[in-house]
């Protein structure tokens, strides 16, 4: 997490309008006690869905539970030791990095791609779309959609009517079961995840590229900036804040995936992750322990990012 | 959770984004011009093919869900639009006979006041946030900042347990409690900078005017605040609509009342290869988010860029 600049100005992630009402704000010294009420329905629910559950998920990630799934007292570390011992639950920790690594470089990388190129065709707004449809649809749809592209028929089985195998096929590659085979299976799967993050990435860089001055591409061109010094010294440098905006929301958004994988391959063939394995412990083999433990590494995970959030916002918060 | 709170933090001030970034490109201009002569058409040849590569998978499921159900699976989609043997049979199977038509209503029926109840709660609080002042005040709201990346696998279990004892899981209420919580966090935090972008100079007067904290809500804050309303409500319907973990715990047991994303993805587990279903069902649960994209489009990447950019 060490990519996102920590003195980083947030003024400059886009052009920014001066909030009119802003300077004043909190300045009043009147205190409206009726603010309460007003704020009452939502923090009652906020502590009542996350404070409240996450002290138990803690002292439930503590705790043994039996095979029948009786919570039989305190056992200190011994769910976090399994963890990072079993096996099973190593290879999810090392599907969640193999994500982590792949998936966020792939959708900001070609986001930042994609961006610099529509930027400069008449059709951008009907590419941008394109890229940008996934967005709209759910995990689950998305996993059939993909069906059709990693199905597998062994040959002299049929016809095969997954397009990626039939189009390797006219080069004459033998077909290869994408998502059961375990060599390819999570990698697949960060393609689809990719292929649903992509426009989002794009989307929010190509708007930072926009807010580039004018005057600094034309002061560029001038002094015969070529197009990739242009790219790496000019473009990348001045929405480096964005990019680091959007690289901890892909964090985030990759630490925590679910759905892809749960619809997909259900964790099988090898491609299990964390937030699948937590759902499997806690909801199915009734493992309270391990899957309390999972849900906190996965929190502590997330950590450094919501400081980083947090510290941020205050900075804004004073800047005003 | 496919579609996350694509979040971070920063202020927002959606209005002045939204015309820096349109998909629809009404105010779209190029860097330095577009590209024109050989290397444009380089150019735009390749990112015509990004654009196409990234549409195949979708087109496929589409042609696909048109096939007999018979030719799904022996050939392939790009041989069946070449034989142009299409049939409705797949939709009408998927609507009558496998519940799927009930599926789609409970959508429905979860995702409006699944939206609705955030949305109104989020901007109570946003109110007080932004224009009231009272004893922590910031530090409550730097609590629903952190809170906006805390994962929802943390508050599953515990919940699902209360839940269970009073009767909640299985319920439309306790999902719309469940989806409430868990987009409150974004909603507080887009309205409520919004709302402090508004101009004091008006909610002033309007107080001098003798109207009330509630009247200057309903009649001044909330009409000025449609951009950022709309782009909230996008979010959080696709959220809801797309969601699977949530609808899995609390309604997993309950198919009369699962979501069409629960239908579907059960039909994957227990039909796998019952492709004629699937490919219709697929379809039908994407409709209704498409054309809340494709309609709303600019207001979609208003709220992307408001909730994960600053503006």
């Amino acid at each position: 997490m060490a990519m996102i600049a920590k003195g980083q100005s947030p003024e400059t992630v886009l052009p920014q309008k001066k909030k009119p009402g802003g300077r004043q704000r909190g300045q009043e010294s009147r205190i409206t006690w009726s603010a309460w009420i007003w704020i009452a329905p939502a923090v009652i629910l906020l502590l009542a869905f996350f404070i409240y559950p996450l002290i138990q998920t803690i002292i439930l990630s503590f705790e043994k539970t039996d095979l029948l799934g009786n919570v039989t007292g305190f056992v200190g570390w011994q769910n976090y030791k399994e963890i990072f011992t079993d096996p099973n639950l190593l290879n999810t920790l090392k599907n969640n990095l193999i994500w982590l690594v792949l998936a966020t470089i792939l959708t900001v990388g070609l986001g930042l791609v994609i961006a610099v190129l529509v930027d400069r065709v008449r059709i951008e707004a009907l590419v941008k779309s394109m890229l940008f449809i996934p967005m709209a649809i759910s995990a689950t749809a998305a996993g059939i959609i993909w069906r059709f592209v990693y199905a597998y028929v062994p040959v002299g089985n049929g016809n095969e009517y997954g397009l990626l195998n039939a189009f390797l096929g006219l080069f004459g590659a033998q077909p290869q079961a994408w998502v059961t085979d375990q060599r390819f299976a999570t990698f697949s799967l960060i393609v689809i995840y990719v292929w649903i993050w992509t426009g989002f990435c794009m989307v929010i860089i190509s708007a930072a590229l926009k807010g580039i001055p004018d005057d600094v591409i034309e002061a560029a061109k001038m002094d015969g900036a070529g197009r990739f010094t242009m790219f790496w010294r000019i473009m990348v440098p001045m929405i480096g804040p964005t990019l680091g905006v959007v690289i901890t929301t892909m964090i985030i958004n990759v630490l925590k995936i679910f759905d892809v994988v749960y619809v997909v391959t259900g964790g099988n063939y090898g491609t299990n992750v964390v937030a699948v394995q937590f759902f499997q412990e806690y909801f199915l083999n009734s493992q309270y322990g391990i899957g309390s433990a999972l849900a906190i590494l996965l929190t502590i995970a997330i950590l450094p990012v919501m400081v980083i959030n947090i510290r941020r916002m205050r900075a804004e918060e004073r800047a005003r | 959770m496919s579609t996350e709170v694509p979040v971070t933090t920063g202020q927002t001030d959606a209005a002045a984004i939204a015309t820096k970034a349109s998909l629809t490109s009404e105010k779209s201009q190029a860097r330095g011009g577009y590209l024109h002569g050989w290397s444009g058409t380089v150019l735009t040849v390749i990112v015509v093919l990004i654009g196409v590569l990234w549409s195949i998978p979708t087109f496929g499921l589409f042609v696909a869900s048109f096939l007999p159900p018979q030719l799904i699976t022996s050939i392939g989609w790009w041989q069946g639009l070449v034989q142009g043997n299409f049939t409705i049979q797949n939709y009408q199977n998927v609507i009558q006979a496998n519940g799927m038509g009930q599926a789609f209503i409970n959508s429905l029926i979860i995702s409006i006041p699944g939206t609705i109840f955030p949305m109104l709660l989020g901007a109570f609080a946003a109110y007080a946030f932004a224009w009231m002042k009272f004893p922590g005040r910031d530090w409550l709201f730097f609590g629903v900042v952190a809170l906006l990346v805390v994962p929802s696998q943390i508050a599953l279990g515990p919940m699902y347990t209360l839940f269970s004892a009073i009767g909640l899981t299985g319920t439309y209420f306790g999902v719309w409690i469940a989806h409430t919580a868990f987009g409150l966090p974004f909603a507080v935090f887009l309205l409520r900078n919004f709302f402090a972008a508004l101009p004091k100079d008006l909610m002033e007067s309007a107080h001098i005017d003798g109207a009330s904290t509630w009247r200057v809500f309903w009649t001044i804050v909330l009409p000025l605040s449609v951009p950022a309303l709309a782009s909230l409500a996008i979010f959080q319907f696709m959220w809801v609509w797309n969601d699977l973990l949530v609808a899995l715990i609390f309604l997993g047991g309950s198919p009369s009342v699962a979501p069409i994303t629960l239908a579907v993805a059960e039909q994957v587990g227990t039909y796998g290869q019952n492709y004629q279903i699937l490919t219709a069902a697929a379809f039908l649960s994407m409709a209704l988010p498409l054309i809340v994209f494709f309609s709303m489009q600019r207001y979609f990447v208003r709220g992307i860029l408001a909730g994960s950019v600053k503006g």
